[in-house]
């Protein structure tokens, strides 16, 4: 019997996989032809999806952007034995895109089955929790500080350091929490792990758990997430009936319990304060800092808040050390880092690389250029918080610190791409309107400030380009920079001033006006 | 059901505001349920959790997924963020418009009206634009394929009508 292959990722269902599937399963029946048909998870090449793949002694044979009314011709091709036909690509494996990547984090998705708890451990799955129960907790956050590892979800601070945090204070409950309010225009990594390998991230958190001594983890996903809820619901299930999680994880003495919850539409629950708050069913207000989530967090109590990829980066480490992980990269920036091709880009998708590529290497060999087929301009790197990046900045290696001295941020690792169609003032504008609409109305640069920064964009776009506005939309954004509790309103200066620094024709204006000096 | 008596929402609270749940988690369960969080249901989940009115209505409103009225037959929801914007979300959005008669972010008050949401952010970045219909997750849309998935939706609502109405 011949497997077959179709994704269940929301990248695939949203270009019409179900009915592929069906479809496929209809014909091969009409045919007598027996098949398997096994819901995947997405490689990360989003742009070829659906990606449906043939099993074959060659290895996995894949057609690309498949429709229903292809299969018919797909079965006359001989698809069933890996043979040509106009949607076939070869073997995935050997697609560059693909191979030239190094995935760590993402070294299951799309191979297994997201829901199949034998094929995540027969891809290396449950190792490196086996490896942690054996450590000593002490050892085991010595081991995370080594390897280098700091929180993916933007702000980079080292995970052994507040894993040891946790598991110094002292009380009657801990708790793990994951941050997936993956709210970021350009960004979908978090995403593909729940939906493509949601076994690796409910891994990473028990291994928080017993290091740290928490028992009870919650992992807050977006509302606009709806299959990533429901692939990690039914995940839990499984790794609870097998036994990872509950009274004794593995059979050992460490107990640990693991919870969905949804989030209600609110870009700043992201910010994990904000993120406590709303787990509490509260508004998702901001809270001031310190105290410290890991030291008073989830219902006051000692808490890890990390995102979905730091905590699915969890068990490689513990599998394979810290040495191997802390071998990739450059600098202080170890490891790798997922990658999200998107926007204007013809290969859209997950690159997974160690620290230190360039934008121009993950734009030009692995994104092909922009999908428009236009010069690309602009890259929006980081999120909807992060700066517009023109092409003289496209050489810098991607590293957190190299490109915090240029004033921008790797945050995430979304990469938006805007071709020379683009208007960066009225993306400026956008990125003011965007505060204003999401801003939890804490702090009043924020608040407030969003609002009047619509207005005076607005007033530069109109044609008052006069020194006075535009020092005015600078004190503005000095203002929220210095006068905000969380990035909402810190950062979203950033995109607003690199398009005014690096695009002043956007503007209206001839040259970069500077500010005036103090 | 439009219109919620308040021996209805207190039913309706009932059944979610099961001890140890949060408001938050509450309210979801409300809102799958009925589609959307009557008024008539804030003093029922004030009482149930222990919170004054104020503070429900504070979480209800503070939230952008939570209605206090049933959606439209038909609900679009299309990204608006940076990654759409580059593909032209914002043509789409136009056409849309034109197209349906109706603006995006309004009350959707007219019978047979479409309602237009703007979203930020669906997760499909790399397949832009995005958008929902009824719920239903759609990538790469263009004009054409908007108008498509808009006839179908329409032709599904009217059928599913249908079907109440005789049974």
């Amino acid at each position: 019997m011949t497997r077959l292959f179709v994704p269940r990722d929301s990248s695939a269902l949203a270009l019409g996989a179900d009915a592929l599937a069906d479809a496929i399963v209809e014909e091969a029946a009409r045919r007598g032809v027996q098949v398997e048909l096994i819901r995947n998870g997405s490689r990360g090449l989003l742009w070829l999806e659906p990606l449906v793949e043939v099993e074959t002694p060659a290895g996995r044979v894949g057609y690309a952007n498949v429709e229903s009314t292809d299969v018919a011709s797909l079965f006359d091709a001989g698809f069933i034995e890996g043979k040509t036909h106009a949607r076939h690509v070869g073997p995935v494996d050997d697609i560059p895109y693909l191979k030239k990547q190094q995935r760590l984090t993402f070294a299951r998705i799309g191979i297994t089955d997201p829901l199949s708890l034998d094929d995540y451990v027969a891809h290396g799955g449950i190792e490196g929790l086996k490896q942690a129960l054996a450590m000593d907790g002490t050892a085991a956050c010595d081991a995370l500080i080594e390897s280098g590892l700091r929180g993916r979800g933007g702000a980079a601070f080292p995970a052994g350091i507040k894993w040891r945090t946790v598991r110094a204070a002292q009380a009657d409950q801990k708790y793990i929490v994951c941050n997936a309010d993956e709210g970021d225009s350009g960004t979908f990594s978090d995403r593909l792990v729940m939906e493509s390998d949601p076994f690796v991230l409910i891994e990473g958190m028990i291994i928080a758990g017993i290091v740290t001594g928490a028992t009870v983890g919650h992992i807050y996903v977006r509302s606009e997430y709806p299959h990533s809820i429901a692939t990690l619901e039914a995940a839990i299930g499984k790794a609870r009936a097998a036994g990872w999680l509950g009274d004794s994880v593995l059979g050992s003495a460490h107990r640990f319990e693991l919870f969905v919850a949804k989030g209600a539409g609110a870009y700043v629950c992201g910010e994990e304060t904000a993120l406590l708050e709303s787990l509490e069913g509260k508004r998702g207000i901001v809270r001031a800092k310190p105290p410290l989530p890991a030291l008073s967090g989830l219902f006051g109590k000692p808490t890890v808040i990390n995102n979905v990829i730091t905590l699915a980066t969890v068990p490689i480490i513990f599998a394979k050390g810290a040495g191997f992980y802390k071998d990739f990269g450059m600098g202080r920036s170890r490891g790798t880092l997922p990658f999200q091709l998107a926007g204007n880009v013809k290969h859209g998708g997950l690159v997974e690389l160690a620290f230190g590529v360039t934008l121009r290497e993950l734009l030009y060999d692995f994104g092909g250029g922009t999908a428009s087929g236009r010069p690309a301009r602009a890259v929006q790197v980081g999120g909807p918080l992060g700066t517009y990046l023109p092409e003289s900045q496209w050489d810098i290696p991607l590293d957190y610190e190299a490109y915090a001295a240029v004033g921008a941020v790797v945050g995430h690792g979304g990469l938006v791409v805007h071709d020379d169609t683009s208007n960066l003032a009225e993306l400026a504008q956008y990125a003011m309107h965007f505060c204003a609409l999401e801003s939890c109305g804490k702090c009043t640069p924020c608040r407030i400030g969003s609002t009047r920064g619509v207005e005076v964009i607005g007033r530069i776009r109109n044609g008052d380009t006069s020194t006075k506005q535009i020092q005015l939309l600078r004190d503005l954004c000095d203002t929220m920079v210095s006068g905000s509790l969380c990035a909402m309103g810190g950062m979203t200066p950033y995109p607003v001033l690199s398009a005014l620094d690096h695009f002043p024709e956007d503007f209206g204006l001839d040259t970069a006006p500077k500010a005036a000096a103090a | 059901m439009d219109k919620t008596t308040a021996t209805e929402a207190t039913q309706l609270v009932q059944r979610h505001a099961q001890p140890g749940r949060s408001l938050l988690a509450i309210l979801h369960a409300i809102q799958d349920e009925a589609g959307f969080v009557p008024p008539e249901a804030v003093a029922p989940l004030a009482q149930a959790t222990n919170l004054s009115r104020a503070e429900v209505h504070g979480v209800i409103t503070y939230y952008h997924h939570f209605r206090t009225q049933p959606a439209a037959p038909v609900t679009v929801q299309l990204c608006r963020a940076e990654a759409c914007r580059s593909m032209g979300t914002e043509a789409l959005a136009q056409h849309i418009e034109a197209h349906t008669g109706c603006r995006f972010d309004e009350p959707h008050g007219r019978a047979g009206a479409v309602g237009l949401e703007s979203v930020y952010c669906l997760g499909q970045c790399a397949l832009s634009p995005a958008m929902t219909i009824n719920g239903t997750l759609h990538a790469r849309v263009t004009p054409q394929k908007f108008d498509a998935l808009l006839e179908a939706a329409t032709a599904a609502t009217v059928a599913t009508n249908g079907m109440e109405e005789t049974a």
